[in-house]
């Protein structure tokens, strides 16, 4: 028998990044018993990480900005697969979030009367960002952090979940472990929320950490939850490329918000080449006006620059592939130059952009405001999640509620920038208020202890292998192939290839050993993870290859245009009662009169 | 393909010893890209934090060369190369296993710091206004990723192990944002000289000397700080006015 300790409360938070914190606070002063368990120590989760800022429709730099234009906005980044409903509550409900912060202490850069500061970012018509310099995701985890820990949250710290445990239809608990001890725990719940974040650590080039191994993803599709939008993987335009071992970490498109251009080698401003027939309207027409924009004057429109994520990336890419990158195959990213524009530029630039400044200098020798910088794509976001209710954020398995990233339908085909930090507060709000209602309706279900039996057993089975495989080898080689076969341009004979390649490396997974013990073992970590990561690799590649067009984050290149057709559903991936991969296409319910309306007046 | 060696700390509560692992290293490597390559190629169960790799978390505190610092921002070419790098785990914290320590004590003491306390809001929307210069200071203070290098570094903590007593650099820097935050009403200034024990700190500078974020923690948050105790307590005037008003807060 398995040893475990066991632990209960009414409602079970897993992830403690912006969205988990939220869902917490929220559950909590429902009155109801809150566990968080974080699978780091508390505040050090990817949130920790966002840079640029928190997008909300709050007009304090701009009058013309209101929740129509932010709604409109995120339709259009999305492609209009986003789910309409929760793009209208996020637009509705992102101002009241942000001003929530304030009042829990947080200190956002100041408009000169006194309130909080907008900046411009990609697809946003109007300054929007709430930000602390380019440290805003920090402000935000701290802030809720330090709010949370006094609000009678039981926080399990480094502690990792492996399995949801049901009762029927419904979860009733799940299954993890200590990092420190390697014991396993027992969390018996009434209700559950997801806020596990990302899948970045299924490629090799990433601006995501070590967690980000799509632990909730693969928890909620083993529970039998359905996931949608798996294909839309975002890379961010701008991570660093030089030198080696930082590439991938990221550069906020804040450096572009702030004036910053991309030029390739030829020292051509070439994101003036390609702008997308619906973004025509709102992007400059020349260099000029895009600067003017930039600096606040409202009759300007935005530079190029500042397109949405998934077209600056392939453009990005194109001039790579034409032979106009830079010396370490990336485009340089140009904030130096606006010295030619304003005096004291690079006291305003290090103003802006602190962190910018510091990680350049300590980590490539660079002084980004002097030189530009070399930057290329890396992985940074999933649209793709959970299938979840846009009020509730409960998934088809009762009791069982997502939030943040690991949940989907806010950002469609593409997300933009900013759009995710607020996403954290006002979803992660909505999933804690509505988990601490089901746990209030609803009992404790039974606990099967076969389930736990099984789970337990087969954890532990790497360190009864003497001579398996390397879990760290299998974890690169996935990456690897994942970043060749099902990157940035796609197409179905190399995903093909790719699902191959996944079959082969669940195999190998199965035979992987770790020595040492249970005690803080990073490698018997990496074991236990891989399973995960299997999972959304199949789901992303499964529903890549579905989506025969190009729309969005997805670039097939044997499909190069958008086709009506798949404008009509999203693409979901669930488990078959043989435990297989089923994929299906989930119509879009029909947009409201209203809201059709916004759109269509936004232009 | 040149290579490097490291001493690493490998051990528990029980003790440990250093280890020698030798790694190939290339352009631009920081320590944590060291350390993670040897676990994954030699050592699996070789215990480190990160997460973020770029100075943001706060994650991957530990002793090089014998100076607290991030590994994920301390480049090797900064390191003599010739000689082996020791990497240890910080010392003002018991070792759990490897480079990880039991940090815990810094999340109890936050906890017990009064939260902040904001004034009704200033305008009918339930917003506030604040100048940018009179929060630029608290934004210093707010950048700290707690890394906890300035605990480590502390001697109140690292040598004479005053944790009972003093809550150190950190929560000095945590308490002062709160203070000084123009919208906090609430005041610590009884807990800082009785409870924190403020005056244990005798401004050696070190915790601002090791800060990654390069927050200047002597100077604007400890001293200001230690200000507002002797405003309070040893004001002559005020210490004649305190005799004829009750202070119940102050005994505890």
């Amino acid at each position: 028998m398995a040893e475990y300790q066991t632990f209960e409360h009414d409602v079970l938070v897993i992830g403690a990044g912006g969205a988990g914190l939220r869902a917490a606070i929220e559950a909590s002063a429902a009155g109801v018993s809150v566990a968080l368990v974080c699978k780091s120590l508390l505040g050090k989760a990817h949130t920790v990480m966002a840079e640029g800022g928190l997008a909300a429709a709050l007009a304090n730099v701009d009058e013309r900005d209101n929740w129509k234009v932010h709604f409109s906005d995120t339709m259009r980044g999305g492609q209009y697969l986003n789910n309409w409903r929760m793009a209208e509550l996020h637009a509705k409900e992102a101002p009241e979030r942000a001003r929530e912060l304030e009042a829990w202490g947080a200190v956002f850069d100041r408009t000169k009367d006194g309130r909080i500061l907008q900046r411009n970012f990609g697809g946003h018509k109007y300054p929007r960002l709430a930000h602390v310099g380019d440290r805003t995701g920090l402000e935000m985890i701290r802030t809720l952090q330090d709010y949370g820990i006094h609000q009678g949250i039981e926080v399990y710290m480094e502690c990792t979940v492996i399995r949801l445990l049901k009762d029927g239809e419904r979860v009733v608990g799940a299954l993890g472990y200590d990092r420190e001890r390697g014991r396993f725990r027992l969390f018996k719940a009434k209700a559950i929320v997801l806020a596990t974040g990302g899948i970045g650590r299924a490629y090799k080039i990433s601006s995501n950490s070590w967690e980000y191994t799509g632990d909730g993803h693969s928890l909620a599709y083993h529970a039998g939850a359905e996931l949608i939008d798996m294909e839309f993987v975002q890379f961010h335009p701008t991570g660093m490329v030089f030198p080696p071992s930082v590439r991938g970490i990221l550069v906020t498109e804040g450096v572009r918000g702030e004036g910053g251009i991309l030029k390739n080698s030829e020292g051509q401003r070439f994101m003036f080449d390609d702008i997308p027939a619906n973004y025509k309207d709102q992007t400059a027409d020349d260099p000029e006006e895009g600067w003017r924009y930039t600096q606040g004057d409202k009759t300007a429109r935005r530079p190029p620059e500042l397109l949405t994520r998934d077209h600056v990336a392939r453009c990005i890419v194109r001039e790579i592939k034409a032979g106009r990158g830079s010396p370490h195959g990336g485009v340089y990213l140009d904030i130096a130059w606006i010295k030619e524009k304003l005096p004291n530029a690079s006291e305003h630039i290090k103003k802006k952009l602190p962190s910018m400044y510091h990680q350049f200098k300590q980590l490539a020798d660079i002084d980004i405001t002097q030189v530009p910088m070399e930057v290329g794509p890396t992985t940074h976001y999933v649209m793709g999640g959970i299938r979840i209710d846009a009020e509730t954020q409960m998934s088809n398995v009762p009791g069982l509620f997502a939030a943040g990233e690991c949940a989907a339908g806010l950002h469609g085909a593409n997300r933009l920038g900013g759009n995710s930090l607020s996403d954290l507060i006002v979803f992660g709000k909505r999933a804690g208020e509505f988990a601490a209602a089901f746990a209030k309706e609803n009992g404790n279900d039974q606990i099967n202890a076969e389930q736990i039996e099984a789970t337990a057993r087969q954890s532990l089975a790497p360190f009864e292998r003497g001579d398996g495989e390397n879990p760290y080898q299998i974890q690169h080689d996935l990456q690897a192939m994942m970043q060749d076969l099902v990157g940035i341009v796609r197409n179905e004979e190399e995903m093909i290839r790719a699902l191959e390649g996944i079959k082969k490396l669940w195999r190998r997974a199965e035979n992987v050993s770790v020595a040492g013990n249970v005690e803080f073992n990073p490698g018997w970590h990496t074991a236990l993870d891989l399973s995960n990561l299997l999972t959304v690799s199949e789901a992303i590649t499964l529903s890549a290859i579905e989506r025969r067009e190009s729309r969005g984050a997805q670039f097939r290149e044997d499909y190069p245009s958008k086709d009506e057709e798949f404008s009509k559903f999203n693409i979901a991936i669930g488990k078959d009662s043989d435990g297989n991969m089923k994929i299906s296409r989930v119509p879009i319910p029909e947009i409201t009169a209203e809201l059709k309306q916004i759109i269509e007046e936004m232009g | 393909m040149k290579t490097a060696t490291f001493k690493i700390w490998r051990g528990d509560s029980q003790g440990g010893d250093f280890v020698d692992y030798t790694t190939e290293i290339s352009e631009g490597m920081v320590v944590l890209d060291a350390v993670l390559q040897i676990q994954a190629e030699q050592a699996g169960d070789l215990a480190c934090r990160w997460n973020c790799k770029a100075g943001k978390c706060g994650s991957c505190s530990a002793e090089i060369n014998g100076m607290p610092k991030l590994m994920c921002m301390t480049r090797l070419n900064t390191l003599p190369l010739e000689e082996p790098v020791t990497v240890e785990p910080m010392k003002a914290f018991p070792p759990i296993k490897d480079l990880i320590t039991d940090v815990s004590w810094n999340y109890e003491i936050k906890k017990r710091i009064k939260k902040f306390k904001p004034r009704p809001p200033d305008a009918p929307d339930g917003t506030w206004r604040m100048m940018q210069e009179d929060i630029d200071r608290v934004q210093e203070f707010r950048k700290c990723i707690e890394c906890f290098l300035c605990q480590d570094v502390c001697h109140v903590l690292r040598d004479h192990h005053l944790h009972e007593k003093f809550i150190g650099p950190r929560f000095l820097v945590y308490a002062a944002a709160l203070e000084m935050h123009p919208l906090d009403t609430e005041n610590r200034v009884v807990e800082l000289r009785e409870d924190y024990n403020i005056g244990y700190c005798n401004i050696t500078k070190c915790c601002t000397t090791v800060c990654p974020e390069n927050i200047t923690i002597t100077d604007n948050a400890i001293i200001p700080l230690k200000e507002r105790v002797v405003d309070e307590f040893y004001d002559p005037i005020k210490k004649f006015l305190r005799l004829f008003r009750s202070r119940p807060s102050a005994k505890k």
